[in-house]
């Protein structure tokens, strides 16, 4: 009930924001799309399945901006290597994936998917296969930094790594 | 003040589409499939970003700046995992990588410091 | 103010045009999804940057669903090429 209740305020919130246009009429059709929404997904019966208390903690803003900082120096790395193709050295690479939860081990994946330089082939329980652009792509990826950030968004920073 | 905001959000704009013909250069000039994906990623990253935070300045507080967010957000989750999908039908698919290390063994380790006489 | 948006617009213009050769090009069928792939989400930027070009603000609602129309084409003509069936639920079979 309580995941039915946030999931009719979010759908409220995400209307207000988009209509833009806030008369009588608009209200009721707005509510009403509201609750067809929200049934559909009771009768789906997929409410809540996905409930992950990091999604609500400021480590996943920090993470947020960190990944930002690593976007943006993965991004000038591969600009670099445009206008220098002889430097494309591609090469395929497995790395360990250390965490517990599906949500962290798609976070990792689409993280590292992210970064231009390298691109996730492959997913498993516990590795990661992956397509590096070049041997500095590649190492970054082995070195791991992006696994633990992971992991202290998991709050698991002791037992993992 | 006004006038800040107004040159940084160029600067980010004209940078934004300078990324992208970056990008788009890329794609053209890298040697494979595989390659070619991370040139799209800078046009889908860092590019998008740039552009729709320059926007973000000149629209200010409003709900143009909230759908801009929201578009943000969309392209950010959705696309890598097109580009994973991309990749991992390509894989299924058997379209095999370039790789660095399959013409001349044994010259990984030495030739990234710079030798371009091994190239060509 | 609008010399910087429309410089903008025509960067991005190029940048599709540039990912339309690739997708001409080929050679593979992989390549040309990616491109057409990128074409599509420079043309949200596209979309966006037009609406403030023109100051039509409603403009920018077309630009939020192309984001989503998108992601949902490139993924169905990938499950399409692979299985040559939409309806199908599972992984390659047809090939």
């Amino acid at each position: 009930m309580r995941y039915v209740i946030s999931l009719a305020f979010l759908l409220v919130a995400l209307w207000l924001a988009l209509s833009g246009v806030y008369k009588p009429l608009l209200f009721v059709l707005g509510g009403a799309s509201v609750a067809l929404v929200v049934w559909l997904s009771v009768r789906m019966d997929v409410v809540g399945i996905e409930h992950n208390p990091v999604l609500f903690s400021w480590r996943l803003v920090a993470y947020w901006f960190w990944l930002f900082g690593q976007l943006v120096k993965s991004n000038l790395h591969v600009s670099r290597l445009v206008f220098q193709p002889s430097l494309v050295k591609p090469r395929l690479l497995t790395v360990p994936v250390p965490h517990q939860a599906a949500v962290s081990k798609v976070t990792y994946g689409n993280s590292v998917t992210l970064t231009p330089g390298t691109v996730t082939l492959k997913l498993t329980d516990d590795t990661l296969e992956a397509h590096a652009l070049d041997e500095a792509s590649a190492r970054d990826l082995e070195a791991g930094h992006m696994a633990r950030k992971i992991c202290w968004l998991e709050r698991q920073q002791e037992d993992c790594c | 003040m006004a006038l800040l905001v107004d040159l940084v959000s160029w600067a980010l704009l004209l940078s934004g589409g300078a990324f992208g013909i970056i990008g788009a250069l890329g794609m053209l000039r890298f040697p494979d499939f595989y390659t070619r994906l991370h040139a799209s990623g800078i046009t889908d990253t860092l590019c998008a970003v740039l552009i729709i935070f320059g926007l973000m300045l000149q629209s200010g507080l409003s709900l143009l700046t909230i759908k801009l967010v929201l578009i943000l957000l969309f392209l950010l989750f959705t696309t890598p995992t097109a580009t994973h999908a991309l990749a991992r039908a390509a894989v299924v698919d058997q379209v095999e990588p370039v790789l660095a290390d399959q013409g001349q063994p044994g010259d990984d380790h030495d030739a990234h410091s710079g030798e371009p006489s091994s190239k060509s | 103010m609008n010399a910087v948006l429309i410089a903008t617009t025509l960067a991005v213009f190029l940048t599709m045009a540039l990912a339309l050769v690739r997708a001409l090009r080929g050679p593979t069928l992989y390549d040309r999804i990616v491109a057409v792939n990128v074409f599509g989400t420079k043309t949200v930027l596209a979309v966006a940057l037009i609406t403030f070009v023109t100051g039509h603000a409603d403009l920018i609602d077309v630009a939020l669903v192309y984001a989503l129309i998108n992601f949902i084409a490139i993924v169905t003509v990938l499950k399409l090429v692979k299985t040559r069936d939409l309806a199908s639920d599972d992984g390659p079979e047809g090939q």
